[in-house]
């Protein structure tokens, strides 16, 4: 069995630290004293992510990033909750970066459902092990046996063995076959399905969590890099001796460029090396590059959008065809079309993008906000022509993730500038770093056109998207959407409507595109469910009755697009399948929660709904927005139903919907990114602006099915559904159909 | 020479005048619950109290602290038990918890100013503090849990 793998921020840190440092178990050793065999061996370690001290200490460890969903208490209370610990016994040790925990890339909301099973299995193999171990101690019959709260029980005789008086012993069972396990029935279920407070809040609330940001190292120097302005720019030249006359910055260093695809490279550039963080950026400002541009200096939103809409009217490549779309659309008795768009938009986490690396005797350890440390190994191993294996990578926690801290170019910069300067690194982003600089999440023209028979009801139905891809990151030609691209909520179309098909068509990048919070599920899920809503109105319906009706019976709709597979999440068809059923219920529930039949639209106010399924979890959206008299919009209530499978964590779970329903008003009504000459004009919150408390929905409630079926996404399915169903009461409370965001923009009196 | 308390603690600097108080707590004195989120007073994470008041630390300089008392989210109480903490966790308000220090600094002020704060009072307040997580309704909700009013 592998040695769980202890990282002690202590003692990595140093006595620098002590303020921030987690607080640790005395027996919880640095890794490099495990590596030297100075871990007490007789400490047992049943599964890479569990090991049990003779003291009664469990130590549980937590591969997941934690960037604000709870995955970092919730996975290991699984653990626990199977292996009958008593949580006050529980160490949970962050990961570091390795291949031997599986994925550690927490993305894609996937997290749960990838390591629900995996968790239970390694808690009830050890309280099995422990079970069989006091069995033999006292001479009976392990059915005799029970464990319960760190403790082996045997009733008939009343005795009892802690866990630690059983490791030793319990360590030298054979380890019980996945089959010959028994896993507790949820009746049984202590920290399942229950809302234990996360195992950081009392240091958040305290100011002690260690975020990226916050690592510091003995010998560390601080940088702050000037990146080409356009994507793909080179340094010309550069004069620094502006910057190095300012007190505290110690040297410049020029960063190599990227070689494309760009990837998860660092950008290049020229950074500024200093003794304090403000020295850093201090001396930047004295820092004049001469830039040798390329073509994506011509980048311009504007003129990009006019031809993304243009592509997006012609016909474009088939990725999915249900029928004979155009003969039914010639029937029709009447058609309807309409475009959608959405502009770039930046993550915007409110951490940025921060790491410390050293680079010594040709290897390299680094502290990151990351989502996925194997993905550091691999880019900085690749940056500094070294083994993957000479890079340890820990991981903080992240001040928001959203997507943007997969990528790990901020961490291969401090690897390269450590490798350069010969001492600790580290890289803080500033705010107009982030924003200009960010994987953006792609603009996208939406074009659907619908054949409506004689009560309004689509026979005919084509939709056409066109966006940069974030295959485009991986592969510089790469211009289609991506399977999985097209399989958020674009080739999955739920609805009962004999004749439908699906387009994409090309478009070239000019930025970094990367995922963001929900994908391209953002700007399917605006122009579908925003389409659907305009077809209610053609047909003077109510939207939900028109809206069930559309989707048709509860049914498993089996997906087969043209020319790619159905993403589905990665996930079989027939394990997850796409079920009306399931999404009609949520539509039913949100609609019921929210008052839906008893609130009439009254000039100003009114409610919008939207429905949408992705990262295989049901999700409906009724918004109640006020219209004032000049316009403003204010959101008093959102009722969101989720159908998520089984649910481990309920409060967890209810505040993910509470973000997304704030993540996805700020996608509504504020989020523009544009470009001018390839340069992006936005750089801090006054002018990418996000929702503030005064903007964000008044109260969310959030509604979970309560279900046995197997565990699905949660982080980001929340979103998709906001927008539309933001836009859609607008138009219900003033007429005005919203057909491109943000809405900040668009004038409603 | 800068002369200033920190957390009840005097203390000297003799860097740049302009270096922000941020950096200062952040860089200097090894404390890092004060937050760099903008670097221009937009969204509220460096949120700490000078001479009693909530300031953006990160717009500040030092020489304008010069004889101060500055307040931190490390010297806000001893083992996070100030009734706003205390209320910040039974709430469980806190997601990515990047942005709370900020958060509970202000809310600190807010409630100082006003001890029974309406809606009004605590967007008007708590506007200047972003949440990306969105943690906005428990943040509420927290508030008017530590000022005993009615959510």
């Amino acid at each position: 069995m592998s040695r769980v793998e202890l990282v002690s921020r202590r003692g990595f840190l140093g006595n620098l630290f002590s303020a921030g440092a987690l607080v640790l178990g005395a027996k919880v050793l640095p890794i490099e004293a495990l590596a030297a065999g100075k871990a007490d061996q007789a400490a047992w370690h049943p599964s890479v992510y569990l090991g049990l001290e003779t003291d009664g200490t469990i130590i549980i460890v937590a591969h997941r990033s934690e960037m604000g969903t709870g995955i970092r208490s919730v996975l290991p209370m699984v653990v626990a909750d199977e292996l009958e610990a008593d949580w006050k016994r529980v160490k949970v040790e962050q990961a570091i970066g390795d291949a031997k925990y599986g994925s550690q890339n927490t993305d894609g909301s996937c997290s749960i459902r990838d390591f629900y099973e995996a968790m239970r299995e390694a808690g009830a193999t050890a309280r099995m092990m422990l079970e069989r171990a006091a069995a033999s101690e006292w001479g009976v019959p392990v059915s005799e046996c029970k464990a319960s709260n760190s403790e082996v029980i045997h009733a008939a005789s009343g005795r009892r063995l802690p866990y630690g008086a059983l490791v030793t012993k319990a360590a030298a069972q054979p380890v019980p076959k996945k089959e010959e396990l028994k896993f507790k029935s949820p009746s049984e279920f202590k920290y399942i399905g229950k809302n234990l407070p996360m195992i950081d809040q009392d240091d958040i609330c305290s100011g002690k969590g260690t975020f990226g940001i916050d690592v510091r190292v003995p010998g560390m120097v601080f940088a702050s890099i000037e990146r080409p302005p356009v994507l793909g720019g080179k340094v010309k030249s550069f004069n620094d001796q502006e910057a190095r006359k300012v007190k505290g910055v110690l040297q410049t260093v020029r960063l190599e460029e990227f070689k494309p695809p760009h990837g998860f490279q660092a950008l290049g550039g020229v950074a500024v090396i200093a003794e304090n963080t403000w020295a850093a950026m201090q001396g930047r400002k004295g820092l004049k590059v001469d830039w040798e541009l390329n073509g994506n200096a011509t980048f311009e939103s504007e003129s990009y959008k006019k031809s993304l809409l243009e592509a997006a009217r012609k016909p474009q490549k088939v990725v999915r065809n249900v029928g004979d779309v155009d003969a039914a659309m010639s029937r029709a008795a009447k058609t309807h079309e309409a475009e959608y768009y959405m502009p770039l938009l930046a993550h915007a986490p409110m951490e940025p993008p921060a790491a410390v690396a050293e680079y010594k005797d040709g290897k390299v350890t680094a502290w990151a906000a990351t989502q996925n440390p194997q993905a550091v190994q691999d880019a900085v191993a690749a940056a500094l022509g070294i083994d993957k294996k000479d890079v340890i990578c820990h991981v903080t926690l992240l001040g928001g993730g959203f997507g943007r801290k997969s990528k790990p170019d901020y961490v291969v910069e401090a690897a390269m500038l450590s490798k350069k300067v010969g001492k600790p690194v580290k890289v803080v982003w500033s705010r107009e770093d982030d924003i200009r600089f960010d994987y953006y999440h792609a603009v996208a023209a939406m074009y659907l056109k619908a054949g409506l028979d004689a009560k309004g009801k689509p026979a005919a139905w084509l939709q056409r998207s066109v966006f940069p891809t974030i295959g485009s990151t991986f592969s510089a030609d790469a211009q289609y959407g991506q399977e999985f691209e097209m399989g958020m909520g674009w080739v999955d179309l739920p609805y009962d409507i004999p004749n439908h098909r699906a387009e994409n068509g090309p478009a070239q990048n000019h930025v970094r595109i990367g995922w963001m919070r929900s994908v391209a599920n953002i700007y399917h899920a605006f122009a579908i469910h925003s389409f659907i809503d305009e077809l209610a109105d053609l047909a003077g319906r109510d939207r939900v009755e028109y809206l069930l009706e559309v989707i048709g019976e509860p049914r498993k709709i089996e997906i087969r697009p043209e020319g790619l597979k159905y993403w589905n999440n990665g996930q079989p068809q027939d394990k997850y399948p796409v079920d009306t059923g399931r999404l009609r219920r949520v539509i039913e529930l949100a609609a019921e929660k929210s008052g839906w039949a008893n609130k009439k639209p009254s000039k100003g106010r009114a409610l919008g709904i939207a429905a949408h399924r992705s990262f295989l979890t049901y999700v409906a959206a009724v918004v109640e927005v006020e219209v004032d008299s000049r316009g403003a919009v204010r959101i008093p209530r959102i009722d969101i139903a989720v159908d998520a499978g089984r649910v481990i964590h309920p409060d967890r779970v209810k505040a993910q919907f509470e973000g997304a329903a704030v993540f996805g008003t700020s996608i509504a009504m504020l989020g523009e990114i544009t470009a001018k000459d390839g340069r992006i004009q936005q750089s801090n919150f006054h002018n990418y602006p996000v929702a503030r408390i005064n903007q964000a929905p008044y109260e969310t409630h959030v509604h979970i099915v309560p279900s046995t079926e197997l565990p699905a996404g949660v982080g980001e399915p929340g979103v998709p559904p906001i927008a539309p169903a933001i836009c859609n009461a607008v138009f219900a409370a003033t007429g005005k159909r919203i057909r491109e965001l943000p809405l900040r923009k668009a004038k409603l009196v | 020479m800068i002369q200033l308390r920190v957390n009840g603690k005097s203390r000297e600097f003799d860097g740049d005048p302009e270096m922000p108080l941020l950096w200062y707590i952040r860089d200097c004195l090894g404390m890092t619950g004060t937050k760099f989120g903008c670097g221009s007073g937009l969204c509220g994470a460096c949120t700490v109290h000078i001479n009693g008041a909530a300031a953006r630390s990160c717009v500040t300089p030092m020489k304008a602290v010069a004889g101060k008392d500055v307040l931190t989210i490390e010297g806000l109480s001893e083992n996070g038990t100030h009734p706003v903490q205390q209320a910040w966790k039974a709430c469980n308000v806190p997601q990515c918890g990047y942005c709370q220090s900020g958060q509970i600094m202000q809310a600190v002020a807010l409630l100082k100013e006003k001890p029974k704060p309406t809606d009004q009072d605590i967007d008007r307040v708590m506007q200047g503090n972003i949440c990306r997580c969105g943690t906005y309704q428990r943040i509420r909700q927290a508030i008017k849990m530590a000022a005993g009013v009615k959510a």
